[in-house]
C-alpha cells in the first residue's frame, strides 16, 4: 500500500520536526540561562559613561537642562534582539532588570519551559509509538480494551500534581508583584493619550513630560532603535521603588516594558498602580499593548533609569522640586506633544502654543471624537 | 451501538422510493430549506466562503507584516475608500482588517462549519432522528448568520471614525468602540454580532431539543456518539454565554447612540465592566469553537483504530467539565487591567484546572489508538495532526494561565501563537478531519485520498511556519495588532509570512480536491470506512436519502460504548 509505505519516510520527517520543536522550546530556557555580558551596575560607572556621551535625545532643552545629559545608545538594555544578531536570544524573553522579572524568568526557565517541552514531546512520542506499532496489518485483531482504571487515575492525578508544582511559584510571583509601594516611593503617573504617553511626576511638582515616538530617520541618526526610541524618555531613579500609576486619557492603552516584566493597562476613569524597582541604570524600551486606534503601533515607551543624584538634576532641569518644596505647580513645565509620524496631524492638535516649551499643564485634549469628525 | 453498517440498512425496505427522495425545486430547496442535511450543506458552503474572505484578509496582514514599514496597507487603502496619503486612514485600515479577520473566522467560519455544518448534518442522523426538532427555526438560524456576515462586510464600507470600517478589534472594547469610533461602521459590526448571536441561540435551542427529545428508541444519553455529546455541551455553552454578549453589545449600542454611560467613567460607568461581560461570553466561546472538534476527533480516532473510544464516559464528562469550568475562568483574558491580587490568584488557579480534563481527552484518544489496528486514511492523519498541535497550543495555554507570567506575554504575539495553535490548528484540523471523514457521505462522491494527504502535509508545514515563530516574537515583546514593528522583529515575521504562502497553496489543493470529487470522483458506498465506522450515518446510503429513518432504528440494551462492536452471536438489531 503506497500510503503506508510513504509513512515510513514521513515518520523520519516527523522525528526531525519534533526535534526542531523541542530545540526551539528549549531555546527559551537555555539562552535565558546564558550569562549576559558584564555591564556596569554602579551609579558611578553609569555617571562616567553618561558623562562622556553626547546626548542622543532630541528633547527641546529647557533652561538648566544642560546640567543633565541623557544616556546614550550604549545604555540600551531592554530591547528586542534580532535573529541576525543572536538567533537564540531572538527566541526567548528579553533579559530582566527587576527582581520580579528575574523570578519570573527563573520560573519560566526551570519549571514552565521544561514542563511544556516534556509534555509536547511525550504526546508526540506516544503518537509515534502508536503509528509504528499499531499500523493496520493483515490478521491484526484490534484490542477491545476500553477501560483501565489505574491508567485513567494516573493521567488525571499526574497533571494535577504538575499543575500544583506550577501554581506554587506562580502564586508566589503574583504576591511579589503586588507588594504595596513603600510610603516614600516616588510616584510617576503614566497617562496614555492617542497616541503618545505623558509622564507626570506627582511628587516633584506635578510636571508632565510628553513622550512621542522619534521619527525613524532621527532615531537612526542618533543610533537608537526605530519604532522604540522616543523624543522624551521617562527618566527615573535606579534602585529605588517607583510607584507607577497608569490611566487612559481617551481610550484604553497599556504601559508595557518587557525587560522589566511590567504591563499595566491605562484605562480611562481608573488609576492603576504597581510598584517597580529597576536594578540597573539603562534604557528600557516598551510599546503600547492595548489596541487604542490608528497609531497604536507608534506610541513606544522608553524608560531611562539613572542614579538618584542624576535623576534629581533631571527633575530640576524640568522645573520640578523635591520633598517639602514639592507642591503641584500650576505652571509646571509641560512639553508640547509633537507628531510622531511624518505628514500626520500633530498628536496634540487640541493644544495651543504647541511650540512653546512652557505650555500650561492643562490635560491634552485629543478626543478621538473630534479628530474622527474632522477626518470625515 | 447495536446498529452497525453491515447489520442494519434503514432503507432496505421496499418503500423508500417515494417520500424519502422527494426533493423540492431548486429555490425552495436551497432558499427555504427545512431539511437538516440541506441546511448543513448551506452552512458548510457559507463557512468555506467566509473562510476564504477571512483568509484573504489574513493574507493582506501577513503581506504587510513581511517586513517593517507600511508597504501594503497604502496599496489596498483605496479599496475601502481610504486616502493612502493620510497615514492615519491607512493605519485605521489595519485595525479594520484585524477586526474583520477575527470576527469572520470566529462567527462566520468555525462556528457555522462545526455546529451549523457538521452538527446539522450528523446530530439527527447519529441519534436516529429524521430531522431537527424545529426545521423552520433551523432555516432562520442559517439566514440570520448570513445576514450577520453581510452586516459585517457592509460595516467595512461605511465611516468608522478615522476612515471606513470598524477598527476596534474583535473584542470591541469600550471606549475605543464607543467614543473612540464615530460613524455607523461599529454599529453595523455590533449588529452583525447580534444577528449571528441570535442565529446561534436559536440553533442551540434546536440542538438541545433535538438531542433530548428525538433520540431513537434505545439511544440513551450514555449511548450517544461523542460527537453528539460535544454538540450538546456546545449548545448549552451557546445558550448561556451568548445572551451575555448580546447584553454587553446592546449596552455598547446605547452608549454609542442613546447617551447611556454603562462603560463611560464620566457618567459613572466602567470600561472594565465591558471586558468582564465580553469575556464571560468570550471564554466559553473558545470552547464552543473547539468542543465539536473534540467530538469529531473521537469518532474518527475510533473508526480508524477499529476500536471503541477509550473511556467513553470520561470523554463525555470531560467535555461537560470543560464547559462548566469554562464559565469561571474569564478574567484570565484581563490580567493586566488592574485586577486585585486575590482575583488574579483565583483565575490563575481556576484556569490551570482546565488542563486536567483536556489532558484526559488527549490521553484517551491515544489510548483509543493503543492496541488498535490503525488505518491512516486522510481523516485519521488530520486527527493525529490535531492531537499533537492542540497539545502544543494547550501547553502554551498553561504558561499564559499564570497571571504573573502573563504580565509579560499579555497582548503579545505569544498569545496570537497560542490561540492560533488551538484554533487555526486545533479547530481547523478537526474541521478538515471531519470534512474528509464525511465528505463522501454528504456528497456521495469520493475525494482524492492522495490529494487529501498532500493537503495535510502542506497545510501542516505551512501553519506551523506561520504560527510557531510568533512564540518567539511574543517572548521578545512584539505586541499584537501592530501593522509595523521594530527592525529586530523582522526575521521571524518574514518566516511567518512565507509560511502563509505555503498555507495558501494547501488551500488551493483542498479546492482542487473538491473539483476532483465533483468531476471524476468515484461513487461512495454506504459504509466506505469499513467495520470501524459504527455510528448510524454509516447505515444510510451516500448521500443519505432526503428524509432518513422513516423507520426508526432501535438500539439494543446490551450495546453500549463500553463494548460497542457487535460480537459473535449478537442478536441482529431490529427496526421498530
Amino acid at each position: 500500500m503506497p500510503i503506508a509505505a510513504a509513512y515510513r519516510d514521513i515518520r523520519v520527517l516527523m522525528i526531525g520536526l519534533i526535534a526542531l520543536l523541542g530545540l526551539a522550546f528549549a531555546a527559551q530556557g537555555l539562552s535565558a540561562a546564558a550569562p549576559t555580558a558584564a555591564m556596569p551596575t554602579t551609579g558611578a560607572e553609569a555617571d562616567a559613561a553618561a558623562a562622556g556621551d553626547a546626548s542622543g535625545d532630541a528633547a527641546g532643552a529647557g533652561e538648566g537642562e544642560a546640567a543633565y545629559e541623557h544616556l546614550g545608545p550604549e545604555w540600551i538594555k531592554g530591547q528586542p534582539t534580532s535573529f541576525e544578531e543572536d538567533p537564540w536570544k531572538s527566541m526567548t524573553f528579553q533579559d530582566q532588570y527587576t527582581d520580579d522579572g528575574q523570578y519570573a524568568l527563573g520560573m519560566n526557565m526551570y519549571i514552565l519551559t521544561p514542563v511544556i517541552v516534556l509534555i509536547s514531546a511525550f504526546v508526540f512520542f506516544l503518537l509515534l509509538v502508536v503509528v509504528v506499532r499499531y499500523r493496520r496489518r493483515e490478521g491484526r485483531e484490534p484490542s477491545r480494551t476500553t477501560h483501565n482504571t489505574l491508567v485513567e487515575v494516573i493521567w488525571t492525578i499526574v497533571p494535577v500534581l504538575i499543575l500544583i508544582a506550577i501554581a506554587v511559584p506562580s502564586i508566589t510571583l503574583l504576591a511579589r508583584q503586588y507588594k504595596t509601594a513603600p510610603e516614600d516611593a516616588i510616584t510617576i503617573k503614566a497617562t496614555g493619550y492617542q497616541w503618545y504617553w505623558g509622564y507626570t511626576y506627582a511628587d516633584n511638582g506635578g510636571f508632565e513630560v510628553i513622550s512621542n515616538m522619534m521619527p525613524l530617520e532621527e532615531a537612526e541618526a542618533n543610533g537608537l532603535p526605530g519604532h522604540l526610541a522616543v523624543d522624551n524618555r521617562m527618566v527615573v531613579p535606579v534602585g529605588v521603588p517607583l510607584r507607577i500609576q497608569t490611566i487612559g486619557a481617551d481610550v484604553i492603552h497599556s504601559f508595557a516594558v518587557p525587560s522589566l516584566w511590567f504591563k499595566l493597562d491605562a484605562i480611562p476613569g481608573r488609576l492603576n498602580e504597581r510598584v517597580l524597582t529597576i536594578n540597573e541604570p539603562g534604557i528600557y524600551y516598551g510599546q503600547c499593548s492595548e489596541l487604542c486606534g490608528a497609531r497604536h503601533a507608534y506610541m513606544p515607551i522608553a524608560i531611562e533609569a539613572v542614579p538618584m543624584d542624576k535623576w534629581r538634576q533631571w527633575v530640576l532641569s524640568k522645573g520640578g522640586s523635591f520633598g517639602e518644596d514639592a507642591e503641584v505647580d500650576e505652571d509646571a513645565n509641560v512639553q508640547a506633544p509633537a507628531s510622531a509620524m511624518e505628514g500626520a496631524p500633530a498628536a496634540g492638535d487640541g493644544l495651543t502654543a504647541a511650540d512653546d516649551g512652557n505650555a500650561p499643564s492643562t490635560p491634552v485634549d485629543t478626543g478621538v471624537a473630534e479628530e474622527a469628525t474632522a477626518a470625515e | 451501538m447495536a446498529t452497525t453498517a453491515d447489520t442494519f440498512q434503514a432503507h432496505d425496505d421496499a418503500h423508500h422510493e417515494h417520500d424519502a427522495d422527494h426533493k423540492p425545486g431548486f429555490f425552495a430547496r436551497w432558499f427555504m430549506s427545512t431539511n437538516h442535511k440541506d441546511i448543513g450543506t448551506l452552512y458548510l458552503i457559507f463557512a468555506i466562503i467566509a473562510g476564504v474572505v477571512g483568509g484573504t484578509i489574513s493574507g493582506i496582514m501577513r503581506w504587510e507584516l513581511a517586513e517593517p514599514g507600511i508597504q501594503v496597507l497604502n496599496m489596498v487603502a483605496p479599496w475601502l475608500g481610504a486616502d493612502p496619503a493620510q497615514i492615519d486612514q491607512t493605519l485605521h485600515l489595519w485595525n479594520v482588517f484585524i477586526t474583520a479577520h477575527g470576527l469572520i473566522m470566529v462567527f462566520f467560519m468555525v462556528m457555522p462549519a462545526m455546529i451549523g455544518g457538521f452538527g446539522n448534518w450528523f446530530v439527527p442522523i447519529m441519534i436516529g432522528a429524521p430531522d431537527m426538532a424545529f426545521p423552520r427555526m433551523n432555516n432562520v438560524s442559517f439566514w440570520l448568520t448570513v445576514a450577520g456576515f453581510f452586516s459585517l462586510l457592509f460595516s467595512m464600507f461605511v465611516p468608522g471614525g478615522i476612515a471606513n470600517g470598524a477598527g476596534t478589534g474583535w473584542t470591541v472594547y469600550a471606549p475605543l468602540s464607543t467614543s473612540g469610533s464615530v460613524g455607523p461602521a461599529v454599529d453595523f459590526a455590533i449588529f452583525s454580532l447580534h444577528l449571528a448571536g441570535a442565529g446561534s441561540i436559536l440553533g442551540a435551542t434546536n440542538f438541545i431539543t433535538t438531542i433530548f427529545n428525538m433520540r431513537a428508541p434505545g439511544m440513551t444519553l450514555h449511548k450517544m456518539p461523542l460527537f453528539v455529546w460535544s454538540v450538546l455541551v456546545t449548545a448549552f455553552l451557546l445558550l448561556l454565554a451568548l445572551p451575555v454578549l448580546a447584553a454587553a453589545i446592546t449596552m455598547l449600542i446605547t452608549d454609542r447612540n442613546f447617551g447611556t454611560t454603562f462603560f463611560d467613567p464620566a457618567g459613572g460607568g466602567d470600561p472594565v465592566l465591558y471586558q468582564h461581560l465580553f469575556w464571560f461570553f468570550g471564554h466559553p466561546e473558545v470552547y464552543i469553537m473547539i468542543l465539536p472538534g473534540f467530538g469529531m476527533i473521537s469518532q474518527i480516532v475510533a473508526t480508524f483504530s477499529r476500536k471503541p473510544v477509550f473511556g467513553y464516559l470520561g470523554m463525555a464528562y470531560a467535555m461537560v467539565a470543560i464547559g462548566v469550568v469554562g464559565f469561571i475562568v474569564w478574567a484570565h483574558h484581563m490580567y493586566t487591567v488592574g485586577l486585585d491580587v486575590n482575583t488574579k490568584m483565583y483565575f490563575t488557579a481556576a484556569t490551570m484546572v482546565i488542563a486536567v480534563p483536556t489532558g484526559v481527552k488527549i490521553f484517551s484518544w491515544i489510548a483509543t489508538m493503543w492496541g488498535g489496528s490503525i488505518e491512516f486514511k486522510s481523516p485519521m492523519v488530520w486527527a493525529m495532526g490535531f492531537i499533537f498541535l492542540f497539545t502544543v497550543g494547550g501547553v502554551t495555554g498553561v504558561v499564559l494561565a499564570n497571571g504573573g507570567i502573563d504580565d509579560n506575554l499579555h497582548d503579545t504575539y505569544y498569545v496570537v501563537a497560542h490561540f492560533h495553535y488551538v484554533l487555526s490548528m486545533g479547530a481547523v484540523f478537526s474541521l478538515f478531519a471531519g470534512f474528509y471523514y464525511w465528505f463522501p457521505k454528504m456528497s456521495g462522491r469520493w475525494h482524492s485520498e492522495l490529494l487529501a494527504h498532500i493537503h495535510f502535509w502542506v497545510f501542516f508545514i505551512g501553519v506551523n511556519m506561520v504560527f510557531f515563530p510568533m512564540h518567539f516574537l511574543g517572548v521578545q515583546g512584539m505586541p499584537r495588532r501592530y501593522p509595523d514593528y521594530a527592525e529586530a522583529f523582522s526575521f521571524w515575521n518574514e518566516v511567518s509570512s512565507i509560511g502563509y504562502i505555503i498555507t495558501a497553496v494547501s488551500v488551493l489543493i483542498f479546492f482542487a480536491n473538491l473539483v476532483y470529487a465533483f468531476t471524476v470522483g468515484k461513487k461512495a458506498a454506504a459504509n466506505y470506512w469499513g467495520p470501524g465506522a459504527t455510528t448510524l450515518e454509516w447505515t444510510l446510503s451516500s448521500p443519505p436519502p432526503f428524509h432518513q429513518f422513516e423507520t426508526l432504528p432501535v438500539i439494543e440494551d446490551h450495546h453500549d460504548y463500553h463494548d460497542h462492536l457487535p460480537r459473535e452471536g449478537d442478536a441482529k438489531p431490529v427496526t421498530a
